[in-house]
């Protein structure tokens, strides 16, 4: 029996951070429907926590730069294991996308005659991130937001999806509900844009809003469609370790670009220490090198602190490992040693770092321009998500597509800082043209009644159970920790087979979980529904990081430290198969293009 | 030690509601949301709270402790006399839809009504613009705004006597300020700012910019200069009476 649908558009866009936002703009200036669901109010999404900027070629303050130069950091940073063709649009449209947000009201900081100001980060060769102070992610989520409200989107705030709808293999519409009632929701749609965000949640100590529970990956996933790179999780090396309670929240590499050093208790500035031969042409090769370069000065090299995001993690986990932390077990991260430089430091550090300086006031009693910050590595970023073709992000299910963090292919195995705004903006825009274009040509589809109800029965289950069932919080703690110690930032055989038994075990628990009270606005319920999608995306990075038997990137493993030419050929990827099971398998990666190819070689060096 | 957390409980279907005291262990550093994630975990998995980032950035969860409009995650306990029970209630300019979640939606209603960012015209034949950063300075104050609504729950215009129809209140003036301070925007909104914004309804009582979580300095560099732009143009005598004879 066909199912009624509550509400019906041509396009769905299911997430409203800087991908979603962007894609519904460009659907709706397409000129077809478009609905836009978020899971929170519209424009607090974690896009809003991105502090450090947007990387762009625009070339404002170094002339030298160009896409080119941004497509081969890109590509180094990633080790090489890229959807190169995304990485190639990335970098090329880029600049494009920041510029049009200036025309939509952005306000990023002024270059000395008043063009787009661009700062330094890790990975990239030259000053590329156009920013506003370290908000730029608020300000992108705002612009993207003011506009959209007055291009015709409806807005459902407040929704969270729990199955994609299929007919005949073509994606067909959406069950959600509403937190604020727990009313169910059909959504008819031609074409479904995810733009979930990430996983983070699936970690104990994560710089991730509660919303990063990988529902775009999972909702995929379980369509149908396949997932790749998800062993590549990214360790953001900065985050606040003391006190415990803001525990992984994002210290951002800006306080590294303008000037801020890493040392360890002893005082000694460890990143020189360890410097990759790959990147070594490029670093610094003393301290007063790495400062003239935070400043300015163009003859100079890059501070090992800027180095790609995988690897200072790294040296910071060897630090701690071996002794010389912190007091409460991480390392010093010091932006007030530059008063030895600047006259007027402390204003400096204020103006170019209001919410470092005010986070850490308000929450650890610190004055980070009188004294050193303590950070650790925090779960950041999920370099892995949906298998999208790299022109148009769709995935293998036809009329379903993915942007942004849900979305896979554009960082490989490590993502630079910056690249994560761009990726949003580009390929938001081309998911949501693509959207447009394809639903032209296709029916609307019958949605099926017994799905439908099937998805709202099992969505109701853990009411029936009651709250003298497992306790969803509980099962939650458990899977982030078992995630935490055992997928985390240095991985073996042995502890991720372990992990993936405990995880069929917390699958067992997870189903039989359960609630009291109302369905307005239940946490705990809530909290239940987003449980199989944290044990799909954990399943897949565990299988995953243990089909790749070498260290890469994000991915580390102490039994194959190295890396091997064997892996840096293929891509890992799972999907679901007809028994319910997740299988996982090596796709080769297609030859770069010669010209692409000489880039590459052009920019070594 | 533990702190006690007297929380407003609400039955979503008939909107009766009470305080509710937990008790639950208070450790160093924590903020309100911890307390309030730790009895949801612990006690009270049902109980309504809205929340994203807890890190001050997106502006979720707004309530009012012990009386005072706050972020609750940017509230340290080590701020509070735990010797007492620490009060927990929702925004109360807003319709309660259960525990300590409101109904912001009439907010999301008004930003679309305000005349949106029209610039100039590119400097650049490559379609960009020039701004100097000491003009851009006051706009990029005002665009920090997180969209907690705190302004909007305290302003007694909104709160005391419901004038959401007639009224955009202080975020939306803000929104407005920096609109029209905004160096490529060439619209004109003055004239809507008295007529439909209803900025003769503030009084510069400042509640609004005592309780923003981002120190924005809502009335003396918002809504007073946009008051003075009003009056330059509907109450200065000089010019109402040049327009009387001009047309």
């Amino acid at each position: 029996m066909a199912a009624h649908a509550t509400y019906a558009y041509d396009v769905l866009v299911v997430g409203a951070g800087g991908a979603g936002l962007r894609a519904a703009i460009e659907a709706a200036k397409a000129g077809v429907s478009v609905g836009l669901l978020c899971k929170s109010l519209l424009g607090k999404a974690h896009t809003v926590m991105a502090e450090g900027g947007i990387a762009a070629a625009l070339a404002n303050v170094d002339e030298r730069d160009s896409w080119t130069v941004h497509f081969a950091d890109t590509m180094r940073g990633g080790q090489y294991v890229n959807n190169w063709r995304m990485a190639e649009i990335h970098a090329r449209e880029a600049p494009a996308r920041v510029r049009e947000l200036e025309a939509w009201g952005a306000v990023f900081d002024r270059t000395a005659d008043g063009r787009i100001l661009q700062r330094n980060f890790g990975g990239h060769r030259y000053p590329r991130l156009a920013h506003v102070g370290d908000r730029t992610g608020l300000e992108l989520i705002r612009t993207l937001q003011d506009y959209t409200i007055h291009l015709g989107v409806t807005v459902h705030m407040e929704h969270t999806v729990v199955t994609l709808l299929v007919d005949e293999g073509h994606v067909a519409g959406v069950v959600a509900y509403d937190r604020e009632r727990g009313r169910f929701h059909v959504f008819a749609a031609k074409a479904v844009i995810l733009a979930t965000g990430g996983v983070g949640r699936a970690y104990k100590i994560t710089s991730n809003s509660w919303e990063g529970t990988g529902d775009g990956h999972a909702l995929a996933y379980r369509a149908g469609a396949e997932l790749i790179d998800m062993e590549f999780i990214q360790f953001h090396p900065t985050g606040m370790i003391w006190p415990p309670s803001v525990k992984g929240i994002l210290v951002t590499e800006g306080v590294r670009g303008e000037g801020g050093i890493l040392t360890n208790t002893e005082g000694r500035r460890f990143m020189f220490d360890d410097i990759p031969e790959n990147y070594r042409p490029q670093t610094a090769s003393d301290p007063d090198e790495g400062w003239r370069y935070t400043q300015g000065d163009r003859s100079a090299r890059r501070p090992p602190e800027l180095l790609t995001r995988d690897h200072v993690a790294r040296c910071i986990v060897r630090e701690i490992k071996a002794g010389r932390g912190s007091p409460h077990g991480g390392v010093f991260l010091d932006i007030s040693w530059i008063k030895s430089k600047l006259p007027d430091a402390e204003a400096h550090i204020k103006r170019k770092l209001p919410s470092m300086y005010h986070q850490f006031k308000e929450l650890a009693d610190i004055d980070i321009t009188k004294e050193p910050m303590e950070v650790g590595p925090t779960t950041h970023y999920v370099m892995g998500g949906v298998r999208v073709d790299g022109d148009t992000q769709m995935s293998r299910v036809p009329g379903l597509f993915a942007a942004g963090e849900c979305a896979s292919g554009i960082n490989g195995a490590n993502r630079l800082g910056g690249n994560s705004l761009s990726d949003l903006l580009v390929f938001g825009q081309r998911a949501g043209q693509y959207a447009a274009d394809w639903v032209r040509t296709q029916p609307a589809r019958p949605l099926d009644d017994g799905v439908v109800s099937g998805a709202i029965q099992q969505s109701l289950a853990p009411f029936e159970r009651g709250s003298t069932a497992e306790n969803p919080y509980l099962v939650q703690q458990d899977l982030q920790e078992l995630m935490q110690n055992q997928v985390g930032i240095v991985r073996s055989h042995a502890e991720m087979s372990e992990a993936l038994q405990a995880i069929g075990a917390l699958r067992e628990r997870a189903s039989r979980v359960g609630v009291d009270g109302h369905r307005e606005y239940n946490a705990g319920w809530h909290a239940s529904l987003d449980l199989d999608n944290l044990l799909v995306v954990s399943e897949a990075i565990t299988r995953s990081a243990l089909e790749r038997r070498e260290s890469r990137g994000g991915h580390f493993r102490e039994d194959h430290p190295g890396q091997t030419a064997e892996f840096g050929a293929v891509n890992i990827m799972v999907r679901q198969v007809a028994d319910g099971s997740m299988e996982v398998s090596r796709v080769p990666i297609p030859p770069l293009p010669d010209a692409l190819k000489q880039v590459i070689e052009e920019q070594k060096g | 030690m533990d702190a006690v957390f007297r929380i407003w409980r609400s039955d979503p279907t008939t909107g009766a509601g009470a305080f509710k005291d937990y008790r639950t262990p208070a450790s160093e550093g924590m903020v309100v949301l911890d307390a309030v994630h730790r009895i949801q975990a612990d006690e009270a998995p049902d109980l309504a709270c809205r929340w994203n980032c807890k890190a001050g950035k997106c502006g979720s969860c707004s309530a009012e402790i012990n009386g005072h409009p706050r972020l609750m995650c940017m509230t340290r306990l080590s701020q509070l006399n735990l010797a007492e029970p620490v009060t927990v209630e929702p925004m109360r300019a807003f319709p309660l839809i259960k525990d300590l979640v409101t109904d912001v939606s009439w907010n999301f209603t008004v930003k679309p009504r305000i005349t949106r960012f029209t610039p100039r015209p590119p400097d650049g034949a490559d379609g960009t613009w020039r701004m100097a950063q000491r003009d851009i300075d006051r706009v990029q104050e005002f665009r920090k705004c997180i969209e907690c609504f705190l302004c909007q729950n305290v302003c007694h215009v909104i709160r005391d006597h419901g004038k959401t129809d007639a009224f955009v209140g202080p975020r939306y003036l803000i929104y407005t300020a920096a609109l029209e301070m905004h160096p490529l925007d060439t619209a004109d909104r003055v004239t809507a700012l008295k007529k439909e914004y209803g900025i003769g309804y503030c009084n510069i009582t400042k509640c609004c910019t005592s309780v923003c979580p981002e120190h924005i300095h809502i009335t003396d560099n918002g809504i007073i200069p946009l008051k003075e732009r009003v009056v330059d143009r509907h109450y200065d005598p000089v010019m109402r009476f040049l327009r009387v004879i001009t047309g």
